[in-house]
């Protein structure tokens, strides 16, 4: 592929996966608030939200380091667009297969989290110091539970022999379901499980919202952001809810059902295509918006102690389980 | 791009955020972690109202907290004492004291005048007094588990119990024509009757709401989440509850059997036999926590649901005031001399009202207002110790503050805060003393 090629696609990508973003993070409101029984804003809102915020002014506190204030949306921004590029988009491979891995997703997933977390301590407002080290307490918790079940199922891939096995393309292309005995389909679904708890954690929604916490500390980290920067951290994090629903179905629920219904060749990707963003939004309800209608928030000390031991304890329950597996079946 | 914060010596709120941020940016305190200060209002989305909490935190945890009132002090009381207010017009001004408990500031006002000018209230119209602030109870009860709920970041319960909560508005809206601030003691009696089809609405209320409660419980008490954020959170022990003279449901969640309904019956609750409620009466030790102020603030939604069954069911008949005409009311008032206490156990606790009447006057000469909120902002204080930032919330909203009702005077000159001593105080008091005997 030319280098104008990849352009192309990665400026398709970025621009739909901004647009994405925000219809689904409308989707999200209009739904949570149906289950509250509000009737809620219209599915178009995020865009004015965001436009809005655009033209209205940006204020940086005196006492913030401003370099550093004005740098954390955009670096927020770079990296939840750039993880875009690599996540699998149902047929389509991702666009810049073959230059990072699994790896670098989960650190570009991080990137934001620490992003807000340096906006937050670089605000000056002590609310925002309280919500970066939130930020940072909860970024060590949920971190490694991650970690586990991507590399359990990485491992799993790379002894069959896929290469590179640590690639989300190639992770996306092998789903393990049909290939594991029924311990691994058990080891699998606790890594699906966990996976499925720690998204609310990565994208910091109820009960995992503490960094912000409205009632406790007045938006915490994004206590001192308006305007313009606040709409990056916005773009930010409905982009990153599409990233990490997408790396859920990635890894767990990568299929389609072109073969299925007997289409092939454009008709086929399209209709995989469209699958894969409704699979992206039905990960988002189950994962986001159902659960933080559903809970109150937590503390970052339940959260904490959760994350390390249940999760954790989950997490490699579920490698353990597809170890077992393999060695079972041989 | 501007900078904000620009100081204005002569607004008493700038300093004291400046102080704030002083106190936050300065130098860290010498010894064992750095501790540092977390200002939380005077405007903060936990609170409803105005107040500031300055907390000193190490890390997550609570290790000081300091509270300062004076943000809404709106002299209600100097503006009934002024001369050329008529009682009838400060009735008004004592229901406005408070939004939520619209119905306990005149009952307790009501009730005070009365005994000072020596009034008799119907048998009826007592049992109507008590129906209104019982349906109040319920509604002030409500809305505060909506609130706690949204303190816990639990918004589908806030709007779940707010929209159950509309039926009771409803009903009091249909009773009384309003909302809120219904208007319904007068000196004497009440004004408005409740009448033979409206009964049948009443029931109907009474009937959603007892079979709602059994899904409130489950809701609030059955929820894991909701525990975990409530247990062991703001424990008030009972000791504490006692020497911090802590009223209502703050008191009772600690165990301790105090309420004026039960204490020093008044109006017709001699009749209904209340009794004060604590956690044990749901089958559980007081601890004296957030969870249990829930407990009890749940249980009486029930207690109160009992009562106006009761009321409803032995409603007597006959007038409902002795002193129908207003002209005629005032003139008995006016010639009335004398002191009078009123009490009534307000959704928050207890509220007390005084007021001394003079002869050939139509205003008090002093009139006198604790609210409850006013009894147990000391409870905050052991509250709050050894808790974390996240528990600020729901800890703040647990003894259901009410702060406008209870503001204090608080000077700020110059953007100094003057501080009165207890001497100061005592001249201020015997001065006033001499100008009122002249």
């Amino acid at each position: 592929m030319s280098g104008w090629t990849i352009f192309g696609q990665a400026l398709l990508v970025l621009v739909g996966g901004g647009v994405v973003g925000l219809v689904y993070r409308g989707l999200d409101r209009k739904i949570a608030a149906r289950m509250q029984a509000r009737i809620g804003p219209p599915i178009r809102q995020p865009f004015l939200d965001v436009g809005k915020l655009l033209v209205k002014e940006t204020v940086i506190p005196r006492t913030a380091v401003s370099w550093l204030f004005a740098a954390a949306p955009f670096l927020a921004v770079l990296a939840s667009f750039t993880a875009l590029l690599y996540l699998p988009l149902g047929p389509f491979p991702p666009v810049l297969e073959g230059h990072g891995d699994a790896i670098l997703v989960l650190y570009l997933l991080a990137v934001p989290a620490l992003a807000m977390a340096l906006g937050g301590f670089a605000s000056g407002s002590p609310l925002g110091v309280v919500g970066a080290q939130r930020e940072l307490v909860m970024l060590m918790s949920y971190e490694f539970p991650l970690a586990v079940v991507l590399v359990a199922i990485a491992w799993r891939l790379s002894v069959r022999g896929f290469a590179p096995a640590f690639s989300l393309g190639t992770l996306a292309a092998h789903p393990l379901w049909t290939s594991v005995g029924p311990l691994g389909v058990i080891g699998l679904a606790v890594l699906f499980l966990v996976l499925l708890v720690v998204t609310p954690a990565e994208l910091a929604k109820i009960p995992f919202d503490i960094p912000e916490a409205e009632t406790e500390i007045a938006g915490g980290l994004m206590v001192e952001y308006s305007g313009t920067y606040l709409a990056l951290f916005y773009l930010a994090d409905a982009v990153r809810t599409v990233v990490m629903a997408g790396l859920v179905v990635a890894l767990f629920i990568p299929h389609g059902i072109a073969a299925a219904v007997g289409l092939s060749g454009a008709a086929a990707s399209a209709l995989d295509f469209l699958f894969w963003l409704f699979k992206v939004f039905l990960v988002m309800v189950a994962a986001v918006t159902t659960v933080r209608v559903g809970m109150a928030r937590l503390k970052v000390d339940q959260i904490a102690r959760g994350f390390w031991l249940w999760g954790t304890a989950v997490a490699l329950g579920g490698l353990l389980l597809l170890v077992l597996d393999k060695v079972v079946r041989g | 791009m501007r900078e904000k914060n620009r100081q204005d010596p002569e607004d008493p709120v700038l300093p004291a955020v400046e102080e704030a941020r002083a106190l936050t940016c300065g130098v860290p305190e010498a010894g064992l972690g750095e501790t540092f200060a977390i200002p939380i209002g005077p405007i903060h989305p936990a609170l409803k109202e105005p107040i500031r909490f300055t907390f000193r935190v190490r890390g997550e945890r609570i290790v000081g907290v300091e509270v300062r009132t004076g943000f809404a002090h709106r002299g209600i009381e100097f503006m009934g004492m002024r001369q050329g207010r008529n009682l009838i017009q400060i009735l008004y001004l004592s229901e406005r004291i408070c939004g939520i408990c619209s119905v306990s500031h005149p009952i307790a006002f009501t009730q005070a005048v009365e005994r000072a000018a020596g009034i008799e209230v119907p048998p009826r119209a007592q049992y109507i007094r008590v129906i209104i602030s019982e349906l109040e109870r319920i509604h002030s009860h409500l809305l505060w588990a909506g609130v706690a709920a949204h303190e816990l970041g639990f918004d589908t319960l806030l709007h779940l119990t707010w929209r159950v909560r509309e039926k009771v508005l409803d009903i009091l809206e249909e009773l009384t024509g309003n909302r809120i601030d219904y208007a319904i003691p007068i000196f004497g009696g009440v004004r408005r009757d409740i009448t033979p089809e409206q009964y049948p609405k009443i029931w109907e209320a009474l009937r959603y709401y007892r079979g709602l409660l059994e899904e409130l419980l489950d809701a609030f008490l059955r929820d894991p989440t909701v525990e975990a954020r409530t247990r062991g959170v703001g424990v008030l022990e009972p000791r504490e509850a006692e020497e911090l003279c802590a009223v209502g449901p703050t008191a009772r969640a600690s165990g301790l059997r105090k309420d004026v309904r039960q204490d020093r019956p008044y109006l017709a609750y001699p009749d209904f036999e209340v009794k004060a409620l604590t956690p044990e009466d749901f089958g559980l030790t007081p601890l004296g926590d957030v969870y249990d102020k829930m407990v009890v603030r749940l249980l009486e939604v029930r207690q109160s649901l009992d009562i106006i069954e009761r009321a409803l069911e032995a409603m007597p008949d006959g007038p409902i005031t002795s002193l129908p005409k207003i002209p005629a009311l005032l003139a008995h008032l006016k010639r009335a001399e004398g002191e009078g206490l009123g009490w009534h156990e307000a959704p928050r606790g207890e509220v007390i009202h005084y007021v001394r009447l003079v002869s050939g006057d139509e205003s008090p000469l002093v009139w006198k207002v604790k609210a409850p909120t006013y009894s147990n902002l000391m409870s905050w204080y052991p509250m709050f110790e050894d808790q974390e930032i996240a528990d600020i919330p729901i800890i703040a909203a647990s003894i259901d503050p009410c702060i406008c009702c209870m503001d204090r005077v608080h000077l700020v000159r110059s953007g100094k805060e003057e501080t009165w001593t207890k001497a100061e105080l005592l001249r201020l008091s015997w001065e006033k003393t001499r100008r009122m005997r002249r």
